[in-house]
């Protein structure tokens, strides 16, 4: 909302600076998000006369004009412009005038002719195009031939004037007006609300008898006035009446458009002017649409309605949608001469139901949608009247048609002075609170204890005591209430062990090198196919949204993986080729119609190419295994135990021999492994990847276990190492297991230290070193025990799997 | 007799200065004290002395070898000590070089950050509450007071999944499940940190953000409260010189409702590009929770009050890292991570 201060001064007098004034309405809750002061640095730009207008000597397309500004000397002004004639009144920058975007005007020679000074067009003033009159955006500025000459211009266009622009809250709809902006800075100023003329008993024959208002859904129309403008003479509205509404963003069109506007800046109430003789019978029936009827819009365009659109119509058919748009047949024209005016209320919900589905947002439907004041109907009406009187625009038939079926009655609140106390935490004098709610047009009722407040009608969202104590605290000033800490049962603040374990596992992750990464949970259908997936796989069964800003964001996440390998791609793109990530974040799994999926919290790591080498130390390879590693260590450092990796052979984001899924029990937590190759190709990675992916709620479960001591060694172990040659594709988990099963209840570590290939093992083979430790917790073993432990191991490796014993 | 004792003894010693290392120390020792050094045959010789002289000669001889012993230990460590140097100066390193590599990663700086303010409410007693993302119309809008074609919906653009379900555009309906899950107990007094997703996008606006929710219920709530909560809050995350400014608002959920400016940092309140020329930041939008709210998440609110408030992570993130593009914290670039 645009709100010129020099039109706001009709209703209330302001004493108070601009900025204070900006200052002191958004500490009251009516934001001032700008200040504006349009004609700040115009200087000597003022009203003159065309005399007389002759062509250029050298020049086809500039003419000569000279102006007089009403004193002094005539002056020649050379200009390009088309639009001005003999005795137009235009302003005139003179030398050494300023204009906006501080050009300033200098005496000069246009093609050979000396000009001095400027015509001037609104644009070059500072006025914003689209708020002016077509024929006058591109040309200079006529002003009304009846102007004195020789004035300041910014007084004359209203450029001498600040304009604040509120950024106002959907509540607050009573303010999208004048009168109530100005009853707010009334009430925070302590001045009086002085309410415009809407004195228009008008001449000759009433309305009664030639127009007739019938409401058929009183539900949806709560009042319709219409009133009744004869030999109006379509035209120019006042220069004054233009400025305004240019300076609350309007484009003046018409007399009739612009007072219809003007009234609704000035009270909030919108309007619409049919061509009386256009309407059948002068019979307004305020109607819901029958099924598949149409009209013409004054768009031009064929409009389909429905049943729970509401409309306007005459006993032939609709003739407007109500509060949207009006029709073309009755639409008011040059050769209009009877013109009915309607103001109504209609129902908030259907009017921005109906805008949204026809798509046409207007000032209008605006109001309408945020509830106008029902009670403001006839004045609006009677004020439109005797504008159109004022400015000699017609004549107005006496009285109005007035349907006004449902009168709310004004609600009623009782207001407890400890109640406001209680909620605001600071008591304000029951006198102040009393003063703050007159000033705002509330009416009290102070027996001594509660208070009984009724409600203005311009303020449909006040209907409870809380929203009193608002009006009271805003008014009273929200930084005069003090700070305190709630009292009353204190509370532990504390994560849950899931949300410690979350900010563990980060911090971990982030010591091993990864950096943490946050992606969108939506993604592109497309990413299902670059991940792979198989048609049948649950992964492609994924919630879609019904309005997605693009393609590229249309379905929430199954899997993280995706994500992470695009980020590491835009990386690649911008020469980072070697790098580790990971995130946490939920994937959602669809569970059925009208249900909400499963959000599932997942942890997933990525990297690419290698852990960069030192100047003393080998590059590691972000491969299979750095990948295992990570998980391996996560697992260790928060006692996660029952893991275990089980080769996977089918997942489609992974090569089929460098995969695995991670188990816990009989329970598939995570996928870990290296990237396919046609997954690479899809991400367009340019070196290879491992990536893993875990439930962290299965994890969370995991870490929940209770851990319990296990006593320290008192006696010494002892070490053996075991070298043996196996087969490749033994896997060396199995290897573990025989070691273990026959290696006696003291054997109490078995750890693979090195693998060797080449040499003297044989192709297709390899060497396997692993490193024993044999303890007793109640003695001290001898070597003879363990040779035999030994022995039997040797027996065993060498008789399951064919392994050679090396020394 | 005498006088070639003396005559060893100096020679001894005169060798053992000269000797440049163990080795040769070593030999001078073998040379006057071994089996067959010069020492030991002079003690040999000393059968053939007078009964009378060979006491004063015994004597003499052994005060020679134990002078020459004590000079051979000296010897021996100042020749080790010097060793050692020399071994130790030919260790010495390029102390310049850098160290061995340990790569740390970094948190995402919207997980610092957030972790930064629940760790201030965590302080306070809050606990922290979540709930999904995708959500229920009815608890992301009607129960906080927002029915179907309330024109307040429009603040929050949303996206649908069905009629019926849709991505929350906000972290209040966090606020409404956990006071039916707490109804009637008290206190209530959580913050709630998580993902939002509304129908934006440009430098300013993203289409998945991240809020922190807080909501406290109990018998004797006030605006008070609420404004010391945040005061201690601003004064936590911004520096004890931070003020905060409560401005009137509106938000269909609370009443009354407010939005919080904190003063700017960057110039101390006196206006500047990052505040607008206003000296003031906008950081949240809280209040006192609607008595419809209350009731409908199963609340007397006649008997509680409570208040709620909500604040963007990125833009605070933003803030506090002067950053001037929301699009960066979700590109993950990782020169830009590695910064933080
Ligand atoms: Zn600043």
């Amino acid at each position: 909302m645009r709100v010129s201060l020099k039109w706001l001064r009709d209703y209330v007098d302001i004493t108070a600076p601009h900025q204070e004034l900006a200052e002191r309405l958004t500490m009251a809750g009516l934001a001032v998000e700008a200040v504006e002061s349009p004609g700040e640095g115009i200087e000597k730009v003022y009203t003159g006369k065309i005399l007389q207008i002759s062509p250029h000597p050298n020049a086809d397309r500039l003419t000569i004009c000279r102006v007089t500004l009403g004193q002094g000397e005539d002056l020649d002004i050379v200009t390009g412009a088309a639009n001005v004639r003999e005795g137009h009144v235009v302003p005139v920058a003179v030398e050494g005038a300023r204009l906006a975007g501080g050009l300033v005007i200098k005496k000069s020679k246009l093609r050979g002719v000396e000009s001095r000074g400027m015509l001037c067009s609104g644009q070059e003033l500072g006025l914003d195009t689209s708020v002016m009159p077509p024929d006058q955006a591109h040309g200079i500025m006529l002003l009304d031939p009846s102007t004195p000459l020789g004035l300041d211009i910014k007084g004359v266009i209203g450029l001498d004037d600040t304009i604040l622009e509120l950024e106002l809250t959907p509540n607050r709809g009573d303010c999208l007006s004048m009168v109530g902006v100005a009853r707010e800075v009334a009430s925070l100023l302590g001045e009086r609300l002085r309410l415009p003329d809407t004195s228009a008993e008008g001449s000759g024959r009433g309305i009664e008898g030639l127009a007739r208002v019938d409401i058929d859904d009183p539900g949806l129309c709560s009042r319709y006035v219409a009133r009744l403008f004869r030999n109006v003479k379509i035209g120019p509205s006042p220069g004054w009446m233009q400025d305004r509404l240019r300076a609350a963003g309007i484009r003046p069109i018409s007399n009739l458009v612009d007072i219809s506007n003007y009234v609704m800046i000035e009270l909030g109430q919108p309007l619409h002017a049919f061509d009386y003789d256009t309407l059948k019978d002068g019979h307004i029936i305020v109607r819901r649409a029958g099924k598949g009827e149409k009209m013409v819009t004054l768009d031009g365009s064929e409009r389909n309605l429905s049943e729970d659109m509401l409309v306007i119509a005459d006993p032939g058919g609709p003739v407007a949608i109500a509060g949207v748009m009006g029709g073309l047949a009755t639409e008011v024209t040059e050769k209009t001469v009877n013109v009915l005016l309607e103001s109504a209320h209609f129902n908030p919900v259907s009017i921005r139901r109906t805008s949204r589905v026809l798509g046409l947002r207007s000032e209008a439907s605006l109001r309408f949608e945020k509830g106008v004041d029902p009670v403001t109907c006839l004045k609006a009406a009677d004020r439109a009247a005797r504008l159109l009187l004022e400015i000699g625009a017609g004549e107005v038939a006496p009285g109005a048609g007035d349907n006004y079926p449902v009168k709310g009655a004004p609600k009623t609140i009782v207001l407890r002075p400890g109640r406001v106390e209680h909620v605001l935490g600071v008591e304000v004098p029951g006198q102040e609170t009393v003063s703050i709610l007159k000033s705002l047009e509330f009416t009290v009722n102070d027996s001594g204890g509660d208070l009984l407040v009724s409600v203005p009608s311009h303020r449909q969202d006040v209907s409870l005591e809380e929203d009193l104590i608002e009006e009271i605290a805003r008014m009273h000033g929200y930084n005069r209430i003090p700070y305190t800490l709630p009292s009353g049962s204190g509370t532990m603040g504390a994560r849950t062990p899931r949300q410690s374990l979350e900010v563990a596992v980060k911090d971990f992750m982030t010591s091993l090198g990864l950096n943490e990464t946050v992606t969108y949970s939506f993604t592109a259908p497309a990413t299902l196919d670059r991940a792979g997936l198989p048609p049948d796989s649950p992964l492609r069964n994924v919630l879609r949204l019904q309005n997605p800003l693009s393609e590229e964001q249309s379905i929430m996440r199954t899997l993280l993986i995706p994500g992470l390998l695009e980020v590491l791609q835009r990386n690649a793109s911008r020469r980072a080729t070697d790098l580790g990530l990971f995130e946490i974040g939920r994937v959602f799994l669809p569970t059925g119609a009208g249900q909400l999926p499963v959000e599932k919290q997942v942890l997933a790591a990525a990297a690419m190419g290698s852990a960069p080498s030192g100047w003393n130390r080998a590059a590691q390879p972000h491969d299979f295994y750095y990948m295992k590693g990570v998980l391996e260590a996560l697992l260790d450092r928060f006692g996660l135990r029952g893991c275990s990796f089980v080769r996977e052979a089918g997942h489609s984001l992974f090569h089929p021999g460098k995969a695995a899924r991670v188990t816990a029990g009989e329970t598939v937590i995570g996928v870990i492994g290296e990237i396919h190759p046609d997954v690479l190709e899809n991400y367009n990675l340019p070196q290879s990847a491992a990536a893993m992916e875990v439930d962290f709620e299965a994890l969370a479960e995991l870490s929940g276990r209770p851990r319990k001591y296990r006593p320290l060694p008192k006696f010494p172990g002892i070490e053996r190492d075991l070298s043996l040659v196996v087969k490749k594709d033994i896997p060396a988990r199995d290897i573990t297991r025989t070691i273990r099963k026959h290696g006696g209840q003291y054997l109490q570590e078995v750890r693979l230290f090195d693998i060797y290939h080449g040499g003297q093992v044989p192709a297709g083979c390899q060497s396997m070193a692993f490193s024993l430790k044999f303890q007793a917790g109640d003695r001290t073993l001898t070597d003879q025990e363990v040779n035999g432990w030994m022995a039997k191991m040797s027996e065993a490796l060498a008789g399951q799997f064919g392994a050679g014993l090396r020394s | 007799m005498e006088q070639k004792l003396q005559y060893i003894q100096a020679r001894a010693m005169e060798e053992m200065s000269g000797a440049g290392s163990l080795e040769d120390l070593n030999e001078v020792r073998i040379r006057y004290l071994g089996k067959k050094g010069e020492l030991t045959g002079v003690l040999r010789g000393m059968a053939a002395l007078s009964s009378e002289e060979r006491p004063r000669i015994g004597q003499a001889a052994n005060r020679v070898r134990a002078e020459i012993e004590a000079r051979l230990e000296e010897r021996m460590s100042q020749l080790k000590d010097s060793l050692r140097e020399k071994k130790l100066s030919a260790e010495t390193i390029d102390i310049t070089l850098p160290g061995t590599v340990f790569s740390t990663g970094k948190l995402h700086p919207l997980t610092a950050v957030t972790r930064q303010i629940e760790d201030i409410f965590l302080g306070l007693g809050f606990s922290i509450a979540e709930g999904p993302e995708v959500e229920m119309d009815y608890y992301n809008f009607e129960a906080l007071n927002l029915p179907k074609e309330h024109p307040a919906r429009d603040m929050q653009d949303t996206f649908f999944i069905t009629p019926e379900i849709l991505l929350r555009t906000h972290t209040s309906p966090v606020q409404v499940r956990t006071m039916e899950r707490t109804a009637p107990a008290l206190p209530v007094k959580i913050i709630a940190p998580g993902k939002v997703y509304r129908r934006d996008d440009d430098a300013t606006h993203s289409p998945m953000f991240h809020q922190i929710e807080g909501l406290v219920v109990d018998k004797r709530i006030t605006f008070a409260d609420l404004r010391g909560v945040l005061q201690v809050f601003a004064e936590k995350m911004f520096g004890s010189e931070t003020r905060t400014r409560f401005r009137p608002s509106y938000f269909p959920f609370t009443e009354p409702s407010a939005e919080v400016d904190i003063s700017c940092g960057m110039c101390g309140g006196e206006g500047c590009r990052v505040c607008s020329r206003t000296g003031w930041l906008e950081i949240l939008g809280c209040g006192m929770v609607h008595p419809r709210v209350l009731e409908m998440s199963g609340y007397n609110s006649s008997e509680v009050t409570g208040f709620a408030f909500g604040m963007g992570v990125e833009r605070i993130t933003m803030l506090k890292y002067n950053l001037d593009d929301m699009r960066l914290l979700f590109d993950n670039d990782v020169r830009f991570l590695a910064q933080f």
